[in-house]
């Protein structure tokens, strides 16, 4: 339909649009296919020129009904849907829902010293590789293709990470209601501790590359500014709250699965711009780093898997040769668990920000509702707060900064 | 017949069509189609450790005019649907698909109302790569079995280019 | 606080350690907003919007679905929840938007997934399912819609769907 003679200049179609009503803005609609927006979002821009006067995020081309899913399936049978929630951070949303899960049940108190370390062990892993992807992806945004290439290659180690423990590498599902799928494989301490002082290296290099690099600072320092005041109306969570110098972290407010005996600081930023997010980011994947390295060193010994008959599979040897333990088994696979009547919500600090599930039970085997808290939707919201009067470009710039994953946002 | 050897030094025969393979084969342009999850993992395929360049495909375009492989990774909800429908018109021919992941080739473990059941629904498909996701070194397996579909391609077979102006837009 | 909204306030209860609050639709701006504004609680910060449809257990209560809002006070480091309940007839509650920004697209996903209608709201609209989809998926009475798969399909063989998903 497009021939060469329907080619006209761009400001004639403005003008067109703006329909003689002395208005001088066009719209402009930037994806859902487009290389910037992370996934499929699709954002209305209304121009003046190169300005931004407002943007209007459109969501829903990746949603997929997990909460209704869930509603229709037993208890366990939600950890692997849970995994495809936020993608870039698995092991975070498992966690999330077990305990969730777990809280109503009120079998916290059972679950072993073990499972908590080594949950809190690889979620902290979890959060190093959704930092990283969110580094590469951010870098390539603004112009920086090696951080990507860089970025991708130590990420590759800690999905290794994640197929030494539970056989697949982005989807690993290793979160069971009451403990883990498995304990971790021998040699796995040697393989943390060499990844931990690798990547000690390596976030120097990504610094060297961006954190004093002029073109990375002109497109970042001062772009979409958000004060601590207006982050908080606007509800933002994770990295991007504390961009803006807001102390406030679920691991260190809320703390659950032992967060509360590791040793490590919430780093804060101090203007809220994009620049500040991604200090904030980077001092965050060392602060993991350093929660990897207590927990690997203090890793207690013990089951992992909690003692809660008819809950919790019972250990594999007993299911072979005692006839109590195999009947829990059959029970739990093949009917599930009943959960007790009642609503809870268990918050956790994801890559993102704060992810948390609200389970409503009614005390059959299979959930009343399952409702995520999503810190990307609420992040994305903000954007068209954060992007107005800036440029196209620094749009860009913003959507990276928030760091939303489109799974999340639509579910 | 020995005309064989009467072609001087430094002529080799061929076929067009082994000629017009060869080149679509070895040029690929994917178009960066990322949906869901798999897109993380295509990502991860065309970055540094499994590095697609080796085969010719690091060029990801992000306009589907510029493309000639549509690999759509992760599900399709109803509502991206016609969005992808309309991508696949506006790339130019020849060009080929390939569905990558359970999701994307039967709807995967998300049956319901939001999820179109295999997008072979919206676009033909080439070649289904199962997982969830796949491995990068499955989607190569996929990419390098699609190649050896193209080398066998005739150029009789393919449909005729469309005519200007037939596009979908 | 308890006191000065003892009228408001339905009932109050602690599961599992959590505090929760029943109270009347009508008067939930003005709880939140004296929760966030008074000097020792500073409930500043509404972390989530989320409704529940209660039709498998409507007989015990009359009103079907419920609202959750969860607040939090971060100088405290203390979350609570605001309940109200809504029953399926009088559907409107009144929108937070005007407090707090963030209202805006949960109280959108809210009335998309579940239809429960805010009374003020500046753009109520569909916002995560497509645009053809009639109906509010999150309800009881919408079914999933389960396809169940054939290896062909042809004339004799249709695709089916059914309204519950067999196998859970």
């Amino acid at each position: 339909m497009n021939t060469t003679s329907n080619i006209r200049p761009l400001y004639e179609i403005a003008q067109e649009q703006a329909g003689g009503s002395g208005k001088r803005t066009m719209t402009l609609s930037m994806g859902p296919q487009h290389p910037s927006t992370h996934g499929v979002l699709r954002l209305e821009l209304e121009l003046d020129g190169e300005t931004v006067v407002k943007c209007t995020p459109e969501i829903g081309y990746l949603h997929t009904g997990i909460e209704k899913e869930m509603e229709t399936k037993l208890y366990y049978k939600s950890i692997p849907m849970t995994d495809r929630i936020d993608y870039m951070s698995p092991m975070s949303n498992n966690l999330g829902f077990c305990l969730s899960v777990e809280k109503l049940l009120d079998i916290e108190d059972a679950i072993p010293d073990r499972v908590k370390w080594i949950r809190v062990l690889m979620t902290e892993l979890t959060r190093i590789n959704s930092h990283l992807v969110w580094l590469g992806t951010h870098a390539l945004d603004l112009g920086a293709m090696s951080v990507f290439l860089y970025a991708f290659r130590e990420r590759e180690l800690v999905l290794d990470m994640y197929e030494m423990v539970s056989g697949q590498r982005m989807m690993a599902t290793y979160f069971r209601i009451g403990g883990l799928m498995d304990d971790v494989p021998k040699g796995f301490d040697k393989t943390v501790r060499k990844f931990i002082r690798t990547l000690h290296d390596r976030i120097k290099e990504y610094e060297d590359l961006l954190t004093n690099n002029r073109i990375f600072q002109m497109r970042t320092i001062d772009i979409a500014k958000v004060s601590a005041q207006d982050a908080i109306k606007l509800g933002l969570s994770g990295p991007s709250l504390r961009g803006s110098g807001i102390d406030y972290d679920v691991r260190k407010a809320f703390p659950y699965s032992d967060y509360d005996k590791f040793d490590f600081e919430i780093p804060v930023g101090q203007n809220g711009d994009v620049y500040s997010r991604y200090q904030v980011r980077i001092e965050e994947m060392r602060q993991s780093l350093h929660i990897v390295a207590q927990a690997i060193d203090g890793l207690p010994e013990g089951p992992f898997r909690a003692h809660v008959p008819g809950v919790v599979l019972p250990p594999k040897q007993d299911v072979l040769t005692k006839m109590e333990a195999m009947i829990y088994h059959f029970k739990i696979i093949t009917d599930g668990f009943k959960v007790p009547e009642g609503s809870v919500y268990v918050p956790i600090e994801s890559g993102k920000g704060e992810m948390g599930y609200f389970i409503d039970s009614d005390g059959s085997n299979i959930p009343n509702r399952v409702r995520v808290r999503p810190p990307s939707f609420v992040n994305l919201s903000a954007l068209g707060e954060m992007v107005k009067g800036h440029l196209v470009a620094d749009v860009v710039a913003t959507i990276g900064s928030i760091d939303i994953v489109l799974g999340e946002v639509d579910r | 017949m020995g005309l064989e050897e009467k072609i001087p030094d430094g002529i080799a025969l061929t076929t067009v069509d082994a000629m017009v393979n060869w080149a679509r084969k070895r040029s690929m342009w994917p178009l960066g189609f990322g949906l869901a999850c798999c897109a993380i993992e295509m990502m991860s395929t065309f970055a540094s450790r499994f590095d697609m360049s080796r085969f010719g495909m690091e060029v990801f375009r992000a306009s589907p005019r510029q493309a000639d492989l549509m690999i759509v990774a992760g599900r399709v909800s109803n509502k991206m649907a016609p969005v992808l429908r309309r991508l696949y018109d506006q790339m130019p021919n020849p060009k080929w698909v390939i569905s990558m992941g359970a999701c994307a080739s039967c709807g995967g473990i998300f049956n319901n109302y939001a999820i179109v059941q295999g997008v072979d629904r919206v676009v033909p498909v080439d070649i289904y790569v199962p997982g969830c996701p796949p491995r990068p070194e499955q989607l190569i397996e996929g990419i390098l079995k699609l190649h050896k579909q193209i080398e066998s391609e005739s150029l009789k077979d393919k449909p005729a280019p469309r005519k200007t102006g037939e596009a979908a837009n | 606080m308890r006191g000065r909204f003892s009228a408001e306030i339905v009932s109050e209860y602690v599961h599992r350690g959590q505090l929760s609050f029943y109270v009347h639709p009508d008067s939930i701006v003005k709880i939140l907003t004296a929760l966030r504004d008074e000097k020792s609680l500073r409930f500043d910060y509404l972390a989530d919007i989320c409704s529940v449809d209660h039709l498998r257990k409507k007989a015990k209560t009359n009103e079907r679905y419920e609202v959750v809002y969860n607040i939090v006070s971060i100088p405290n480091s203390f979350r609570m929840f605001v309940r109200i309940r809504v029953s399926a007839e009088a559907q409107k509650i009144p929108t937070l938007c005007n407090e707090w920004p963030c209202a805006n697209w949960l109280e959108r996903e809210v009335w998309d997934m579940m239809g429960i209608e805010f009374k003020g709201h500046p753009n109520l609209t569909k916002i995560v399912t497509a645009d053809d989809l009639e109906g509010h998926p999150l309800r009881k009475d919408f079914g999933i819609k389960y396809e169940i798969q054939h290896f062909t399909h042809t004339k004799d063989d249709p695709i089916e769907v059914v309204p519950d998903n067999p196998f859970h």
